[in-house]
């Protein structure tokens, strides 16, 4: 089966006149409907390598391939789309925008094709609401919400557009263990019943132990990477 | 549309900050409109005192004075050849002089079609004392001159003149012209009347023109001294006025500067609250990125934002300053009640001040907008 994601020769340097390497010669593919993780310590290039997989940032080095195309030579136009249409993101910070609801927020991926929002499309953001399970806040503005329904919103968001690939960075940094636990169950049970890709960075080996395939970064390079 | 939808929640969720700039725009406006329509007031009641009641285009001859035969046919051609002509008034002017008692007093004495006469000098809403002359020999004089040499009505008077012409003439009315100098020494009659007493055959001396628009009387003027190749002397209020002309476009210039610094103070301040606000949004803009919005929706997000601010702000501005202007007609009076400054509405110029409101807050939003098309999200994301 072809790869969702494939990097080749990826290096990153940051800085024109002090030049830092973070990422080295990197490798690598995902399967299709695979759940991931990223581990390694604070400074290991984690984020920098999610970001790059996520055409946030482009790689010094290198091609970025999502389904078969190379991103490095895409538009910034065309990019946007593709991460419209094609990826979703969960960050640390969950980034919700204040200025609308739970609901809103869910729905920006589609409201920003300028369709239109459907009564198809908002029947299943209130699905995907119901199943991250914040019904009950459903009209409630960002600032409303505790931490954890933040981030249930941000990941309903991500879904919103049904993508292929889902990027998450540290999602549940700033949660308790228990809420931690709930979203990870989460994202499993959304990886398995949508078969949409997971690359998840986490610091938690317990959790990185439950996914598919665990890649541990150290110094800008792949120290490990196992397959259950 | 979605760039307008965010726009208008940005611009919601900073309510303090967008009624803050709100009414930035809107004291300007108000402020540029109400300058604007004060100083064509004051233009149009200045050009209307100075020329409102006099010749704007007056047909003579070469020498001061002198006589044309063919009047009626001239009236009849420029009635018929030129347009924008308003009133035109056949006149016979007769510098002379009357005695009474002891004294002398040099005089302005002028014939008139009196009806055609009145409708520049406004003789029958000037009236003050008698009526207008009717037959023969009989004349109206400003009131100057009745209180200068204590007339009243039915008094004789006797003119002459250098060639030593004479003749004798009866008041029948005082007249107020509100100006002094026309006071003082202009006795009016019907044409008749003045064509007899020194002798004149059916000729007149000038015909004296109103136009619609009396800053066309230049060209007008020019029009009518084709009409006739050069045959009379054609004169305007614009070439007898320069001052006054000078005057009005120094007040332009000062108007118009003006209402541009205030539409730069309203810009610039527009540009900085969006500026400001940007910042403020570059979180939400970078997630919004990430998210698939393209840079040109990212750019049209701040552009729509100056778009709304200008015309909310034009319409309330607009709507401030008329009614600032309207207040100002009301409560700044003379002691007869007439407005101070007779102002009037210019539509022309009220819309036009709200387009520029609209445009000068939607280019303001220019600079903020570019930032905002340029954020990467990587910033964002990266700094958390
Ligand atoms: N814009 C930048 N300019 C220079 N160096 C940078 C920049 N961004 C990141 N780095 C460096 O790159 C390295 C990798 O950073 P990165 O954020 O990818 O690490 P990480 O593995 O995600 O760490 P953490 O677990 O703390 O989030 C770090 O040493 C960091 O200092
Ligand atoms: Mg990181």
């Amino acid at each position: 089966m072809d790869k969702i994601l494939t990097l080749k020769n990826i290096n990153k340097v940051y800085g024109t006149k002090i030049k830092t390497q973070v990422l080295f010669d990197l490798n690598l593919s995902f399967e299709p409907g695979s759940f991931n993780s990223i581990i390694g310590q604070s400074g290991s290039g984690k984020s920098t390598l999610l970001n790059i997989m996520g055409t946030l940032d482009r790689p010094t080095e290198g091609i970025v391939e999502i389904m078969g195309k190379n991103t490095v030579e895409m538009s910034k136009r065309d990019l946007a789309e593709l991460r419209n249409k094609s990826l979703g993101f969960v960050f640390q910070f969950h980034y919700l925008l204040p200025e609308f609801t739970a609901m809103e927020n869910i729905l920006l991926p589609v409201m920003m094709q300028n369709k239109g929002v459907s009564q198809e499309v908002k029947k299943r953001a209130e699905e995907l609401m119901e199943i991250v399970g914040i019904e009950k806040v459903k009209n409630n503005k960002a600032n409303d919400m505790s931490g954890g329904q933040q981030q249930r919103t941000a990941i309903a968001r991500a879904l919103m557009n049904r993508p292929k690939l889902i990027l998450a960075d540290e999602p549940t940094g700033n949660l308790d263990s228990e809420a931690t636990d709930n979203i990870y169950q989460l994202l499993k049970e959304i990886n398995e019943k949508y078969r949409s890709t997971f690359i998840v960075i986490t610091h938690d080996k317990k959790i990185a132990e439950r996914t598919d395939r665990v890649i541990e970064l150290r110094d800008g390079k792949i120290h490990l990477d196992l397959l259950r | 549309m979605f760039s307008l939808k965010t726009a208008w929640r940005f611009l919601r969720s900073g309510k303090g900050q967008t009624i803050l700039i709100l009414a930035g725009i809107a004291i300007g406006i108000s402020v540029q409109v109400f300058i604007g329509l004060l100083i064509q007031g004051l233009q149009t009641t200045l050009i209307d005192t100075t020329i409102g009641s006099n010749s704007q285009v007056t047909v003579g001859t070469e020498e001061n004075y002198g006589e044309i035969e063919d009047w009626e046919n001239i009236v009849h051609r420029i009635n018929q050849n030129v347009d924008g002509i308003r009133f035109i008034s056949p006149t016979l002017t007769l510098p002379s002089f009357i005695s009474i008692d002891d004294e002398t007093e040099s005089t302005l004495f002028r014939g008139f079609d009196l009806e055609r006469g009145s409708e520049i000098y406004k003789f029958d809403q000037n009236l003050v004392e008698g009526s207008l002359p009717e037959e023969k020999g009989e004349v109206i004089v400003g009131i100057g001159m009745r209180d200068n040499l204590g007339l009243i009505l039915g008094d004789s008077l006797n003119l002459f003149n250098f060639q030593g012409q004479s003749g004798d003439v009866t008041v029948v009315g005082f007249v107020d012209f509100k100006i002094t100098m026309l006071n003082d020494s202009w006795i009016i009659s019907n044409l008749p009347t003045a064509q007899e007493v020194f002798d004149r055959n059916d000729t007149v001396t000038a015909i004296e023109i109103q136009v619609e628009r009396v800053f066309d009387a230049d060209l007008i003027g020019e029009e009518i001294d084709l009409l006739f190749g050069g045959n009379y002397v054609v004169t305007n209020w614009k070439e007898e006025n320069q001052e006054l002309l000078s005057g009005l476009r120094g007040q332009d210039i000062s108007s118009i500067m003006i209402q541009v610094f205030v539409v730069i103070a309203v810009v610039l301040g527009i540009a900085s609250v969006l500026a400001i606000s940007v910042i403020q949004r570059s979180k939400q803009i970078g997630i919004l990125k990430a998210m698939g919005v393209n840079d040109g929706m990212a750019r049209n997000i701040f552009l729509y934002q100056g778009l709304i601010l200008g015309l909310l702000g034009g319409i309330l501005g607009v709507s401030l300053g008329l009614t600032i202007t309207y207040l100002f007609t009301l409560f700044a009076t003379n002691p007869d009640g007439s407005p101070v400054v007779a102002i009037s509405m210019n539509y022309q110029f009220v819309i036009l001040s709200f387009v520029i409101a609209v445009v000068a807050s939607t280019s303001a939003a220019l600079i903020p907008a570019r930032r905002s098309s340029r954020l990467e999200p990587i910033e964002v994301i990266r700094n958390g």
